[in-house]
């Protein structure tokens, strides 16, 4: 059965139904839904809702909590994600498993309250200290708002390690239906959690190495993780890129205008396609590559001044053109203005010269 | 008998690694044997913070989380919020718990939050050697007052327990010394209530406990505890500030 529900209220159920029955939080827009959401639903089944003094106390709740045991969520946008970008190292330096939610919303600074994709690089490249890596996922819809929000607490207890879910203030506020996932039962059991030491031996949720050579070793497994993750977890869509002349890269919200681009396109002749990252971290770059196979022209299209194009660059090596078209501050690339790049770098015997970020 | 002699089953074999003389040591003592006392062991969760005694995970013979500076008190409240019938303290520098968290040690006052916080005022940063503390004193030298606290530029030393005990939050606020062996009597009982309330499910409980760092105050251990006494006291009153009748 379908319901109709904002992105930012599904992707709180959804949680719910995963078994999470923990959340800290901090109001900010473009996400407060979440947190009333959850403020009104977490007591319905018996979890724990907690409004904290700041998003530094709430990513450190969510330390606690998460090294409890528990299934814990928290959410934020910009300049919270920031704040916790300090706790978001601890959490993956002691491989504690939990979501974080960044509903993004136009920066720097305090920026300004409509979408955006501006935390890109702080969001894949890690935000906080040291050599450590967060799982990103990026939904397109208030169906997978929800559906990810499941898979994001899977995989950060397979690998015990934060998972970020990356959306922007359309996805969050807009209101589509969807399949609400089903109540998940039986959690994964945790032999590492500290939840008191009765009848086993005491157990320690730590990130200080003071010796060198040990914490060497602890970076070492990370990356020997990390590399398993990038070999199993990579996520994509691909929408006719069979036969493209034309690729556009985008995530998201922009994905979902790209999409209307390239059919757009292709009725005027213009062989487009669209390849779509879900996981932006671990990103896809092989299949980037296969999916660019054909293409003489590469248009990447981002609410952000030219950052996922960078990986988009990585991936392809130089081997075709890449474009990008962006628009920041919470203006949203329209339709017609990407159609516009792409009959110029797609269009025969055209100059190709796209805007500078 | 010599039993009450024995290393309380809480703390585990591990030497300490703090300076000769330094009373970190006498504290770790008290609350592992206020958590033998109270046969909380296996189900108490204890927070290791920032400063001298961050290796404190390798001491509590219980589990034990290590949290980043000064957010020991939002570690704790995620783990007593998930798990309410354990004990849950953490154990706090005056750097970690005065200065860089102090939202956090407030906010979980004011909530009430069900957690015991064991707050070592040695009046400077012991740990990143010596500089100087919002507990620190007028006119005291630290590295980085070198010729002395001075209110022009640096105001005037936090008193964390008084500035508690505005709030309704916290039902057990004590401030004890372990400068000489009638204190550290005292202090053990303080110790020892505020853990009896968190298990009576009553609310917010703190023991700040005066301590020396001979190191970092450049005098032989002895000096410092009459240092202590003579310097600290004034400023620090010692006191059950707030209690539960
Ligand atoms: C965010 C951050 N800032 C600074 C430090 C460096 N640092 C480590 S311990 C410490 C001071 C600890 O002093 P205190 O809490 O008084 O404990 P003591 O060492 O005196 O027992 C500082 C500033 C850090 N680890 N993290
Ligand atoms: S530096 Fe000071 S507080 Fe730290 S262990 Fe040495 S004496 Fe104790």
């Amino acid at each position: 059965m379908k319901v109709l529900m904002k992105g930012n209220e599904a992707l709180a159920e959804a949680a719910v139904r995963a078994g999470c029955r923990c959340f800290f939080g901090y109001p900010i827009t473009p996400q407060t839904e979440l947190l009333e959401y959850l403020a009104r639903r977490l007591p319905e089944v018996g979890g724990v809702f907690l409004q904290a003094e700041s998003e530094v106390a709430a990513i450190n709740m969510v330390y606690g909590a998460a090294g409890a045991g528990a299934r814990v969520l928290t959410s934020s946008s910009g300049p919270g994600i920031s704040l916790k970008q300090e706790g978001i190292s601890y959490l993956a330096a002691a491989e504690l498993p939990c979501v974080i939610v960044n509903i993004m919303r136009g920066g720097p600074g305090l920026g300004g309250i409509q979408p955006s994709q501006a935390d890109y690089f702080q969001a894949t490249r890690g935000g906080g200290h040291g050599d450590y890596r967060v799982i990103v996922l990026a939904p397109a819809s208030v169906q997978e708002m929800a559906d990810l929000a499941v898979l994001a607490f899977e995989l950060a207890d397979a690998y015990r390690n934060p998972v970020m879910i990356l959306g922007d203030g359309i996805l969050g506020q807009m209101m589509e239906p969807l399949e609400l996932p089903p109540f998940k039962e039986d959690l994964p059991a945790r032999e590492w959690a500290t939840d008191g030491c009765r009848g086993r031996a005491r157990r320690i949720i730590n990130s200080l190495y003071l010796d060198a050579e040990e914490l060497e070793r602890h970076n070492l497994r990370l990356q020997e993780k990390y590399r398993r993750i990038a070999e199993r977890e990579v996520r994509w869509e691909e929408y006719l890129t069979g036969d493209a002349q034309v690729l556009v890269v985008a995530f998201g919200t922009c994905a979902r205008i790209a999409r209307a681009t390239v059919k757009a396109a292709r009725s005027e002749g213009i062989r487009a396609g669209l390849f779509r990252p879900i996981t932006l971290w671990p990103y896809p770059y092989r299949q980037l590559q296969a999916a660019a196979a054909s293409a003489r022209a590469v248009l990447v299209v981002e609410m952000n001044a030219g950052q996922m194009v960078e990986d988009v660059r990585l991936a392809l090596e130089g081997r075709v053109p890449v474009h990008f078209y962006g628009r920041t501050g919470g203006m949203v690339p329209a339709s017609g203005a990407v159609l516009q790049e792409l009959r110029r770098i797609g269009g025969v015997g055209r100059v190709q010269h796209v805007r500078p970020a | 008998m010599s039993s009450t002699f024995a290393p309380p089953e809480a703390l585990t074999k591990v030497p300490f690694h703090y300076c000769p003389g330094c009373t970190h040591g006498i504290i770790h003592r008290l609350v592992g044997e206020a958590i033998d006392r109270l046969s909380i062991r296996e189900r108490t969760i204890g927070v290791a913070s920032v400063g001298c005694s961050v290796l404190a995970y390798n001491y509590f013979n219980v589990d034990m989380q290590q949290a980043a500076h000064g957010r020991a008190p939002a570690v704790a409240t995620g783990i007593k919020r998930v798990l309410p019938d354990r004990v849950v303290f953490t154990y706090q520098g005056d750097g970690d718990l005065a200065s860089i968290g102090l939202a956090e040690l407030v906010h979980a006052a004011a909530r009430g939050e069900r957690i015991t916080v064991i707050f070592v005022n040695n009046a400077n940063y012991g740990m990143t050697g010596g500089q100087m503390a919002p507990t620190t004193l007028l006119g005291q030298i630290t590295t980085t007052t070198p010729s002395g606290r001075a209110v022009k530029e640096a105001g005037y030393p936090l008193r964390v327990v008084e500035m508690l005990a505005t709030l309704e939050g916290p039902v057990y606020l004590a401030r004890v010394s372990v400068h000489d062996p009638a204190n550290v009597i005292r202090a053990r009982r303080a110790i020892i209530k505020a853990f009896e309330v968190q298990l009576q499910d009553l609310g917010f409980a703190l023991v700040e406990v005066l301590s020396i760092c001979p190191t970092n105050w450049g005098k032989k251990p002895v000096e410092a505890l009459s240092w202590l006494k003579e310097h600290m006291l004034p400023v620090f009153p010692l006191g059950e500030f707030r209690a539960v009748s």
